[in-house]
């Protein structure tokens, strides 16, 4: 690894650290979920009933860890921003890890 | 951005899983064209910088979230076909990992924030940018490509929302997936990432450019390419 891309890497990790901003920032400011990403609870309160596909499809994927968070819906801050950042770890390491086996075959090895 | 699962229609998710589909493999094609070994650690680093860039919220007082992507300074630094694939693997991570996107709507996603955007900024960037190597008329480029580059795939996004209503509804009228027309969708979507996340992409576009451009000048793709 190059001094340069070292450099990088630590920018990278202080981002990592710095993620729980992206939790406390919006809810500092009572801001809620980005337009069009709604549950299905926050959807119904919109309108007063769920559109028929959309509660059909809605629940389609159970992710292991929803919102980034391992806590819960309960769970308190530190608990979310925790997981927030180990969040953040677990998604570099996993597109790491992708980008080189999918890259590893790809581009020839040169001097 | 990230559309969840519901929310758009099998005739609109289909054809744009075939078409990010299309554009996933193209770029798999131009990457071993165009690149050699050493820019594969950059491609992980463009990932790993676009999955923690989407995790800054930055909010609406009172209203709404919203996050930059990365995909402008990626499309600079690393070509608009590398930043396909470094931000599909991201987002293919956020959707099946972290329930964040539909599985669904993955293609939709993918078209949006890994193929059109990247594709905006860099021709934004070409355009304004032309063949400067710093100064004003460089930096602006990238703040507009960044900028330009995320309205574009959030309008694309009010686009694809928009048009559920015309395309399927029930028996009693109602709409069956994201009920809001697009004179609602679209607005929505486009102000605000034109008034507030866009700035933020933007700015970071410019200030990353900077970065690479005093460490590391000959890396960058966009200044390469005649």
């Amino acid at each position: 690894m190059t001094g340069f891309q070292k450099k990088l890497w630590i920018g990278l990790a202080i981002m990592a650290l710095l993620t729980p901003l992206g939790i406390y920032l919006p809810d500092r400011f009572k801001a809620g979920d980005a337009w069009g990403e709604w549950g299905t609870d926050k959807i119904r309160e919109l309108l007063g009933y769920v559109p028929e596909g959309l509660k059909r499809m809605a629940d389609l994927w159970k992710a292991p860890v929803p919102d980034y968070n391992f806590g819960g819906e309960n769970a308190t801050f530190g608990t979310q921003a925790f997981s927030y950042i180990i969040s953040g770890v677990l998604g570099i390491a996993a597109a790491v890890l992708l980008i080189y086996l999918i890259t590893r075959f790809l581009v020839k090895h040169e001097k | 951005m990230h559309i969840p699962d519901g929310y758009l229609s099998p005739q609109t998710f289909v054809p744009l899983y075939g078409v990010s589909f299309i554009f996933w493999t193209v770029s798999l094609k131009k990457i071993k064209q165009e690149l050699s070994a050493k820019y594969i650690p950059y491609i992980a680093m463009a990932a790993a910088f676009s999955f923690l860039i989407m995790m800054f919220n930055v909010p609406i007082p009172g209203g709404t979230t919203g996050h930059a992507v990365g995909g402008g300074i990626i499309a600079i630094l690393l070509g608009p076909w590398a930043a396909v694939l470094a931000i599909s693997v991201v987002l293919i991570i956020q959707a099946l990992v972290f329930g964040d996107g539909g599985i669904t709507a993955m293609g939709a996603n993918c078209f949006n924030m890994a193929v059109v955007m990247p594709f905006v900024s860099y021709g934004v960037f070409k355009l304004i940018g032309g063949s400067a190597k710093g100064g004003l008329r460089f930096y602006a480029g990238a703040f507009l490509a960044g900028y330009i580059g995320l309205s574009a795939a959030a309008i694309l996004t009010g686009v694809e929302f928009g048009i559920q209503p015309m395309i399927a509804s029930g028996p009693d009228g109602r709409p069956l997936y994201a009920p809001y027309p697009l004179s609602i969708a679209v607005p929505a979507m486009a102000i605000e990432h034109m008034l507030v996340f866009g700035i933020v992409e933007g700015l970071a576009t410019a200030l990353i450019l900077k970065y690479f451009v005093k460490h590391e000048a000959e890396l960058v793709y966009a200044m390469k390419e005649a």
